[in-house]
């Protein structure tokens, strides 16, 4: 099956058929870090995916926006 | 797997809660969460007039969504930082959530565009200052939404971080104990004097995978691309532990940020010493006398079982 992944954007291809949680597996992917999309449908864990399937597999780790209070990280320089 | 709720087929699952949900029932689980992390920290009510930091990202048009479906009055500020078309792209996403979803709410979107003022984008800045470029952004956006907060009259400035983000400057802040920000992350600041609009983050009780999931299931069209100034961070390092920890013992995110707000939120006790707190629960095994806070000590128990054990387990001779 064809599977399209982000940061950055690349396709992959893997035999099916494999639960969704296998194939994140394989990819040597954190479960609670992405979304398994087949088509523009969601699918859980343990959905099985097929080789026709189109999957997206997409990151959900933004770097987050600045606090609106101020917060000066150890690591920033102040200058 | 089947919705916890309904039955009918789910589409994700939330191992942290032991459930999985079709769209309709996870639907009424995030808006549920988010109003109750609303009423509990007394963020704002129906008549306030709450303006929305969006981004383009998915937390911050899903708090636009959740915001304007659950009633209540919001309208948002988007700060085009200028970074090529990373912007670009951001810009056009947030204007058209604006103009599909939000207007038909009655809700404004207000743009502020740094180039326009500023005369360059947030990389030329931070380069011209000697900055990094997160912390010149930090502080643009710090002060553009506090600015168009109080120019606009609005009760409440309201972000779209989510328990990951929250969890993640936890541990960066535990990690260097740096004790003098922990005051600074409560899901709810009050307006501290004179010229600080109230901050709220009503999404602290909701994952950031969660959040990615409902944009998905609502067809949020938001800005997948990491923001190319935010590569390398240490949130997202801090934010990928927690993720593997989360995998491995779900709930650990929450247990961790949630159960920090529950100790700030009680009274502080009279500080005691160890050899104190001793003193006053132990005293000697009535069988060893080595001391326990028990009358026979958990080493004597164990011995005692093993032998009973032993000797009923012992074959006739």
């Amino acid at each position: 099956m064809q599977i399209q992944l982000s940061h950055p954007t690349r396709s992959v291809e893997i035999k099916g058929p494999k639960k969704a949680k296998e194939l994140l597996k394989e990819l040597n992917l954190v479960v609670e870090a992405h979304l398994v999309i087949r088509g523009d449908e969601l699918v859980t864990e343990d959905e099985m995916l097929y080789d026709k399937d189109q999957i997206e597999i997409r990151p959900v780790i933004s770097g987050g926006s600045p606090h609106l209070t101020p917060h000066v990280s150890p690591f920033t320089s102040l200058e | 797997m089947n919705c916890t709720k309904c039955k009918t087929k789910a589409v994700i699952d939330l191992p942290r809660h032991n459930a999985a949900f079709c769209k309709g029932c996870f639907n009424v689980f995030v808006h549920d969460q988010t109003a109750k992390a609303i009423k509990s920290q007394k963020m704002f009510g129906k008549d306030d007039r709450i303006l929305v930091a969006v981004s383009g990202g998915k937390d911050s048009l899903a708090l636009w969504d959740i915001l304007l479906k659950l009633g209540y009055k919001a309208d948002a500020l988007y700060v085009n930082l200028g970074i090529g078309a990373y912007s670009e792209e951001s810009h056009r996403k947030v204007t058209k959530f604006a103009e599909t979803t939000a207007a038909a709410h009655g809700a404004t979107l207000h743009v502020h565009t740094v180039q326009e003022e500023a005369g360059a984008g947030i990389k030329e800045l931070a380069q011209l200052i000697h900055r990094p470029a997160c912390s010149t952004c930090g502080t643009i956006k710090r002060y553009q939404f506090n600015r168009v907060a109080l120019e606009h009259k609005y009760d409440v400035m309201a972000t779209g971080h989510n328990l990951d983000d929250e969890a993640a400057r936890l541990l960066g802040n535990v990690l260097r104990w740096q004790e003098e920000y922990l005051d600074k992350q409560a899901p709810s600041l009050p307006a501290s004097l004179e010229g600080f609009a109230k901050k709220v983050k009503p999404l602290y009780r909701l994952s950031e995978r969660e959040l990615a999931a409902y944009s998905v299931l609502n067809r949020i069209d938001y800005i997948v691309e990491e923001c190319p100034m935010a590569k390398g961070a240490r949130t997202i390092l801090y934010k990928e532990v927690l993720n593997r920890l989360e995998t491995e013992s779900p709930g650990t995110k929450q247990a961790f940020y949630w159960g920090f707000l529950d100790k700030q939120s009680k009274p502080e006790a009279a500080p005691t010493t160890m050899a104190e707190r001793d003193q006053a629960s132990l005293h000697p095994c009535s069988v060893c006398q080595q001391p326990t806070t028990a009358e026979v000590c958990s080493y004597c128990k164990m011995m005692a079982r093993a032998k009973t054990h032993s000797a009923s387990s012992c074959p006739p001779v």
